[in-house]
């Protein structure tokens, strides 16, 4: 309804402001007349209706008006005709700041309030608020189209848009800090969106983040147990893994590895189904997931993906294999805060009976963890190394 | 139509008429944008700048650029785009070796 309206006046605010005038009419209308027979479509048509009359007003007073209405009932050769897309690469343009791209979409794409972004993301709402109406001013001065990109532009401006998704699943999956590991509000809405835009342009890499989002969250109900303590992949009770969202998931990554070399979120799916497909941990095909690694590491060289595979390395061929593999990314500045990579070495040298080293690890990664859930699993594991207060050796 | 001033960024060293691929690079994107080009000009480098400042009494004037920064502006085209999209892709065709542009919508004031 926001995207249709948008698409009348090439102006956020206004076309907020419309949507607002047409439920308010409708609350008057309807006490009257009745509920619509389809009242999404009325309220739509009279936001746009309405919108229509503002702009035309305004252009009379600019003498300028050919220029800015785009009639409604226009032929339409368009081959994206849903205003819904248009307004996801409006929201997620490269030229506006990545945080602010998914508090936008979440504004405008999900119809969530200010403050509510503003909780999504732990920050105040004027913080939210200023964030907001800059990205906004920014797509008004620097005029960011309202439009789906031509041809040559689309595989870039598509990614990013999946970035900017990817960036608000990640979020809610694994909360950068606060008591919760999972923000289950931002998991919804990821989810949410990327069916939103792989209904609309079912592209490879759309579907293919679609499928990471759909197997990545199936396995929600495992991650904790009880008391909310976090569990790793081999101590989750996978009889607790969303049985159909699995099948929806791995059915979408045949379709994403089916159309050509896979792109890197088809490819973290992959890596995703072949944990989902085995019905205990220990049934795991370590050594496809090292391959896929090594596939994604080729195509995203990050330092991320490369522990990411030298921990599966470690499950494939043994803890002292892994432990070297992770050696060598001891000296990457990218991970130098990054706790993951501590707790990886300190979960080898656990395996390898190198108590001491590993309690060490275990104190380093805690030093680096702010999500709560986590630093509980942290503490657990050091604490059973130990038959001390590990504190005294931090 | 919108007017974007693309302000071009790089290294502070580097002196117009310099280098002859960078100068022919600018002669080709001229005459492959002619259209949508309102103006532009190189700069002489940063050793040549001149800042002003008001001092509360008068002014101070002083030797060098406003801020020195890796890169130092050296050039700037004003074009006409329907949008920021048009913008980027017009601005990608610019000379810009060792840096980049910076697009900045003009104001317009009615």
């Amino acid at each position: 309804m926001l995207a249709a309206t948008v698409r009348v006046t090439r102006d956020l605010d206004l076309a907020e402001e419309c949507v607002q005038d047409a439920f308010a009419k409708a609350l008057l209308t309807w006490a009257t007349d009745g509920v619509p027979r389809n009242p999404g479509a009325w309220l739509t048509t009279t936001a746009r209706n309405r919108a229509l009359d503002l702009v035309r007003r305004e252009a009379t007073l600019r003498g300028k008006l050919p220029l800015l209405i785009e009639p409604p009932g226009e032929p339409e050769h368009d081959p994206f005709p849903d205003d819904r897309l248009r307004l996801i690469f409006t929201c997620c343009h490269p030229a506006i700041a990545p945080e602010a791209q998914v508090a936008l979409s979440l504004r405008l794409l999900c119809g969530l309030s200010t403050a509510e972004v503003a909780r999504a993301f732990l920050v105040t709402e004027p913080t939210m608020a200023a964030r907001i109406t800059r990205a906004k001013k920014k797509i008004a001065a620097a005029r960011i189209p309202y439009r789906v990109p031509s041809a040559a532009d689309l595989p870039v401006r598509v990614d990013a848009v999946l970035a900017a998704l990817h960036l608000l699943f990640t979020t809610g999956h694994t909360a950068p800090d606060g008591d919760e590991l999972v923000r289950h509000d931002l998991v919804s809405r990821a989810l949410e969106l990327t069916r939103m835009l792989h209904s609309l342009l079912p592209l490879p890499e759309v579907t293919g983040l679609l499928a990471l989002v759909v197997l990545t969250d199936a396995r929600r109900a495992g991650r904790v147990d009880a008391s909310g303590r976090l569990l790793l992949l081999e101590d989750q009770d996978r009889a607790r893994w969303d049985k159909r969202a699995i099948a929806e998931g791995v059915a979408l990554v045949r379709v994403a590895l089916q159309a050509g070399p896979p792109g890197r979120f088809a490819l973290q799916a992959a890596i995703a189904a072949v944990h989902a497909d085995a019905l205990r941990s220990e049934d795991t095909d370590w050594a496809e997931i090292v391959a896929l690694y090594g596939l994604l590491e080729a195509q995203w060289p990050s330092p991320v993906v490369r522990l990411n595979r030298a921990v599966a390395v470690g499950f494939a061929s043994g803890p002292a294999t892994g432990l070297a593999a992770l050696e060598v990314l001891a000296s990457e500045p990218a991970l130098a805060t990054y706790h993951y990579l501590p707790a990886a070495r300190a979960d080898f040298l656990r395996q390898l009976g190198r108590v001491e080293e590993a309690r060490h690890a275990y104190g380093e990664a805690l030093l680096l963890c702010t999500n709560r859930a986590e630093r509980g699993f942290l503490t657990a594991r050091l604490t059973s190394l130990s038959g001390h207060d590990y504190r005294r050796n931090l | 139509m919108s007017q974007y001033l693309v302000l071009i960024y790089g290294d502070p060293t580097y002196e117009a008429g310099s280098s002859d691929d960078v100068m022919k690079g600018h002669m080709v994107f001229g005459e492959q944008n002619a259209a949508a080009i309102a103006g532009g000009n190189a700069l002489q480098p940063t050793t040549t700048a001149t800042s002003v400042r008001p001092d509360g009494a008068g002014f101070t004037v002083t030797d060098g650029p406003f801020v020195e920064t890796k890169e130092a502006l050296g050039g700037y085209y004003l074009i006409e785009a329907a949008d920021l999209d048009e913008a980027i892709s017009i601005s990608k065709g610019i000379p810009m070796p060792g840096g980049g542009v910076e697009i900045r919508p003009v104001v317009v004031f009615e």
